[in-house]
């Protein structure tokens, strides 16, 4: 038979590993919930209760137990769980306090990493907000497949904009250049989409690691009627009190995904197995060298230029946009971890491949004033 | 020292160790130019976080913007807006990230500069610990104190000493031992864990990673190395609680309560009880995607179900049914005003708080603070940056810990209703009592209970004049500025009750009088229910407005002269009635062929043929503020 000592530290193992209260086991033990507490004050017990007490705590270690309930048990929460949990609250609020939300799907590993926690965040209901792409009509041909496979599997509802004015005129970044495609295609376009859906609150998959301006943005970002953003007068934002009232008009950029670094994405994406569009990947892809960066030719748009040599390379991409403005970096990695060890030994910014931040310092910045996302 | 993942290291391992690395959150703060953001970048770049391309950017960045004649500007690593590289100065807070071998780290770097304190705030209420930065020329500043106050304020409890700039001191020890005597005389009430000072030189590296050979004296750690080990974990044990977030209903079999979890933990089986209501169930079960969980704990995003059928909504609090939340309609609380717009007692205000928006009023500001000597100072407002010890009242009964015990539980934000900014913040105390009764006794609901919850008196406006001399104009304009002001207001119009309630009325003398009486009482009615109640009548007769005052308490009827002349109200003719008057096609219009009697004693007269419409509606204003009406 046990001792009341034995019995003690069972109880309260019990207790730590199930969540039950000490006095919520005392009583099922001993019929007393402060049972337990006096004999750990040194109080004794006659030996009825206390074989009484071990049987009765035999059947409740079987039957309290989480696998036996069929439940998780959670570990200690790390810094991804305390993560997801703020990107989840963050969530939550916008849909319980704006009329009509919206996520912007880029369909990269951010807006990857943001649609998987918006289906955690409202479980089982559906996240509630549509997704919306603006579409250049120069993205990588397997985005568009993989975005459009996934909006299927996951019953969502997929709204994708073009600026039709800017189809029209035949815009692109070959004959347009980056600058005014960029702005025309993506800057406009979002701005058209917001506009023509009233959307009042848009969630973006920034990080204020990306970049320094973005650094200094709010999680709640506020845009005037025509979208600009005042970074002289952003809104205190203190713990985790949001202040998600605007004037008619206004909007709100949310940024979910705000403290995550590219290290905590790449690592969500391995502990949750996340799907990828499969560019993340090296793989033998046909590139242009240009300029000293790496553009793959995706289709028949794009113009070969005298003494350029389209050459097949193992190649795969740090961040996704327009083909055209998006550089694609030599690797074997072919596997997750392989990709973080690559990006640990990198010596440049994930935002060096692209294109459009390089035009003018402070671009950024500056771009956002003017609506860019 | 610094965490770089090396060719031939092992991946797994490592991200292994990473991901159970701990946290700390911690910022920086002090005065303007004591070198916030150059330490910042120094750990950035110390600590290897920075890539070849940004460094590539910062080197072309400092010759163009540096204020170190070319050489490396760190600051400018976290000063990215635009106007803060113009200017050389932090405008607003930066966060960063950066992790060592034993760490993670994310730092806010805040503005110096007093105007931009709330930017400072903002980066503090996350915090876990506060590098307060001192030039070692200057010493202790305002802003020094300033924003030490607000980091205890805000319940922040270890802080680190950075005097720097020793590099221009000649790395004096007594500079550094005198000013960090006066730092720990004046911090004494602010109580802190833990000060820790530490001589630096962010521009130069000194004591930065390891101890510079430069300050043989000091026998403390460098800051790095301090910060990878500080203790800053609050051990006290806290009752659980959630505050509903989002009802989670996606057909009628399921419904859950999605939150987070601020304090304490939770499992299936826990008895909880939903605040307000006070009614009691149990937790049946945890739902995540994953499947259920066993239990939560503090931080977690969850989704609970409930045992019964019991009623909860967004910003009800789900709390341990043995140690539930307190509830009250009426605070104490310190609160850090933030708005260019001074804070004005009386006036409503938004107040958020738990999920939860509750219009509220600050009924008394019991006193400001001397951030430089932690006086205690009188004052009617709260400027731009000031803080105070202050009453509120809500117009809802709001379930709360005191900041002290429960940070998530005890915090609020003020917002106003017109711009919709962010105001001011606040940290409460505890429950007046007379709230406390309220709750659990009902007291009388009566006239003066409502006009407390309303914070006005109410009473009734009575605008008394010609047709066409301006009353509806100035009564709407009167009300408009109420509602502005967060005041509950009625207008009752000749048109609109006319319409309804005395549509049987005709304009005989006796339908006139009986019209009046109608009016009075459905006024007084509304007065009772705790309205400020504009009544705008021509109501002609001496005798029938003197018979509405008889049956108001004091000071309840406030009779309005619009004294306009008949000459210029005819002359307006807004609704042509004069022309058919005089025409004959109208009977019994008053100053036609109807006598208008003027009152006697008025208490408030305005010709509108000599006073615009808005300047009349701001003298009305003013003597209701003048007179009391507009607090409760
Ligand atoms: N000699 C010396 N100069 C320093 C040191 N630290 C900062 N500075 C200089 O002090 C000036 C102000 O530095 P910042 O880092 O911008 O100061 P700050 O505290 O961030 O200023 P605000 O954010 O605007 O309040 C710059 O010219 C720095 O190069 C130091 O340790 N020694
Ligand atoms: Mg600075």
């Amino acid at each position: 038979m046990i001792d009341t000592e034995t019995l003690l530290r069972r109880a309260e193992r019990l207790s730590e590993s199930t969540g039950l209260s000490l006095t919520t086991i005392s009583r099922k033990l001993l019929n007393d919930g402060k049972g337990l507490a006096r004999i750990k004050n040194g109080g004794g017990m006659t030996e009825k209760t206390l074989e009484q007490a071990s049987r009765r705590l035999d059947e409740l270690e079987v039957a309290e137990t989480p696998r036996a309930k069929g439940l998780l048990s959670p570990e200690a929460m790390t810094h991804l769980d305390r993560l997801e949990a703020e990107s989840i609250h963050i969530m939550r609020e916008v849909v319980a306090e704006v009329e009509n939300p919206v996520m912007l799907y880029s369909i990269g590993k951010d807006s990857a990493v943001m649609l998987h926690l918006a289906l955690k965040a409202f479980y089982p209901s559906k996240p509630p907000f549509p997704l919306l792409h603006v579409d250049t009509t120069w993205k990588f041909r397997e985005m568009i497949e993989f975005r459009d496979k996934l909006a299927e599997r996951l019953g969502l509802e997929l709204r994708v904009w073009t600026n039709q004015e800017g189809v029209k005129a035949g815009v692109g970044p070959f004959t347009h250049g980056s600058a005014v495609h960029t702005d025309i295609m993506k800057t406009q376009a979002l701005k058209q989409a917001l506009d023509h859906y009233k959307f009042d609150a848009a969630f973006g998959g920034a990080r204020r690691d990306e970049e320094k301006s973005r650094a200094k943005e709010r999680i709640f970002s506020f845009r005037t009627a025509d979208h600009r953003w005042d970074p002289k007068s952003q809104r205190p934002e203190l713990w985790n009190i949001y202040n998600t009232r605007t004037a008619p008009g206004e909007s709100i950029r949310v940024f979910p995904l705000s403290n995550w670094t590219e290290l905590d994405i790449w690592q969500y994406i391995a502990r949750e197995n996340i799907e990828i569009v499969p560019l993340y990947l090296a793989a033998k892809r046909p590139v242009v060298e240009r300029d000293g960066t790496l553009i793959m030719v995706d289709d028949d748009r794009m113009p070969i230029h005298e003494g350029e040599k389209v050459e097949e390379k193992m190649v795969r991409f740090r961040t996704l946009g327009c083909y055209p403005l998006t550089g694609a970096v030599e690797s074997e990695a072919n596997t997750l971890p392989q990709i973080i060890e690559e990006m640990l030994l990198s010596r440049s910014s994930e935002r060096q491949g692209r294109v459009i931040d390089h035009d003018q310092s402070a671009s950024m910045e500056k771009k956002k004033q003017e609506g860019y996302f | 020292m610094s965490d770089v993942f090396k060719d031939g290291d092992d991946i797994h391992e490592y991200l292994a160790t990473h991901e159970k690395k701990d946290m700390l959150r911690f910022l920086t703060c002090g005065s303007v130019d004591d070198g916030k953001s150059t330490l910042i970048g120094r750990l950035l770049h110390d600590a290897k976080s920075i890539f070849d391309d940004q460094l590539e950017t910062l080197g072309s960045d400092s010759k163009k913007f540096g204020t170190q004649g070319g050489e490396i500007d760190f600051a400018l690593l976290v000063d990215g807006l635009a106007a803060e590289r113009e200017q050389g100065i932090t405008i607003d807070v930066a966060y960063r990230f950066f992790s060592t071998e034993k760490r993670k780290f994310i730092v806010a770097d805040t503005p110096g500069h007093e105007q931009y304190t709330r930017n400072m705030a903002t980066g503090a209420s996350t915090a876990d610990l506060a590098i307060i930065l001192i030039d070692a020329r200057h010493g202790v500043l305002p802003q020094t104190k300033r924003h030490s106050f607000i980091c205890s304020l805000l319940g922040i409890r270890h802080v680190v000493v950075a005097i720097n700039k020793m590099d221009i001191v000649d790395f004096r020890e007594d500079k550094f031992r005198e000013i960090e005597e006066a730092y720990r005389e004046f911090a004494k009430p602010l109580g802190f864990k833990t000060i820790t000072c530490m001589p630096l030189s962010a521009l130069k590296g000194d004591n930065i990673l390891t101890k510079s050979p430069n300050t043989p004296w000091y026998d403390g750690a460098a800051l790095l190395p301090y910060l990878e080990t500080v203790d800053t974990s609050r051990d006290e044990e806290q009752p659980f609680r959630m505050p509903v977030q989002w009802v989670n209903r996606p057909n009628l079999d399921f419904r859950g309560f999605a939150g987070t979890v601020v304090s304490g933990r939770v499992a299936p089986g826990d008895e909880v009880v939903i605040l307000p209501s006070g009614k009691r169930t149990k937790v049946k079960s945890i739902v995540t995607r994953e499947g259920d969980l066993a239990f939560a704990d503090k931080n977690r995003a969850v989704t609970l179900t409930l045992e019964d059928e019991v009623d909860a909504s967004r910003g009800d609090v789900i709390a341990a049914a043995a140690q539930p939340a307190e509830q009250a309609g009426q605070l104490q609380a310190k609160i850090l005003w933030m708005d260019d717009e001074e804070m004005l007692p009386g006036r409503q205000y938004i107040l958020k708080s738990n999920n939860r928006m509750i219009p509220a009023q600050i009924t008394d500001l019991k006193h400001r603070i001397d951030v430089n000597t932690l006086e205690h100072l009188s004052g009617k407002t709260l400027k731009l940056n000031e803080i105070g010890e202050c009453n509120l009242s809500l117009t809802q009964r709001l379930v709360f810990d005191p900041y002290s015990e429960n940070r998530a539980m005890g915090s609020f934000i003020l917002i106003d209703r017109l711009t919709n900014h962010t105001v001011g913040v606040g940290m409460i105390d505890y429950a007046l009592r007379r709230s406390k009764n309220v709750h659990w006794q009902a007291v009388d609901v009566n006239k003066d209970s409502r006009r407390k919850m309303l914070g006005q008196k109410s009473a009734m406006l009575w605008f008394t004049g010609l047709s066409g001399s301006g009353k509806s104009t100035v009564a709407n304009l009167v009300e408009k500025r109420l509602h502005d002001l967060g005041k509950l207001t009625y207008l009752l119009d000749g048109d609109n009750v006319r319409h309804g309630l005395n549509r049987d009325l005709g304009f005989t003398d006796a339908d006139r009088v009986e019209n009046i009486r109608r009016v009075g009482e459905a006024g007084k009615l509304m007065v009772d229910a705790g309205l400020i109640t504009l009544v705008s009548f021509i109501s002609p007769f001496r005798s029938e407005r003197r018979a509405v005052r008889e049956r108001m308490e004091d000071g309840e009827f406030i009779e309005i002269f619009i004294s306009t002349p008949l000459e210029v109200a005819e002359q307006r003719d807004v609704k042509g009635l004069y022309a058919k008057a005089r025409k004959g096609e109208i009977k019994n219009f008053t100053g036609i062929d109807s006598p208008y009697e003027e009152p006697e004693n008025p208490d408030i007269e305005i010709d509108t043929s000599e006073v615009a419409a808005e300047k009349a509606a701001e003298m009305i204003v003013e003597y209701l503020d003048r007179n009391g009406y507009l607090e409760g």
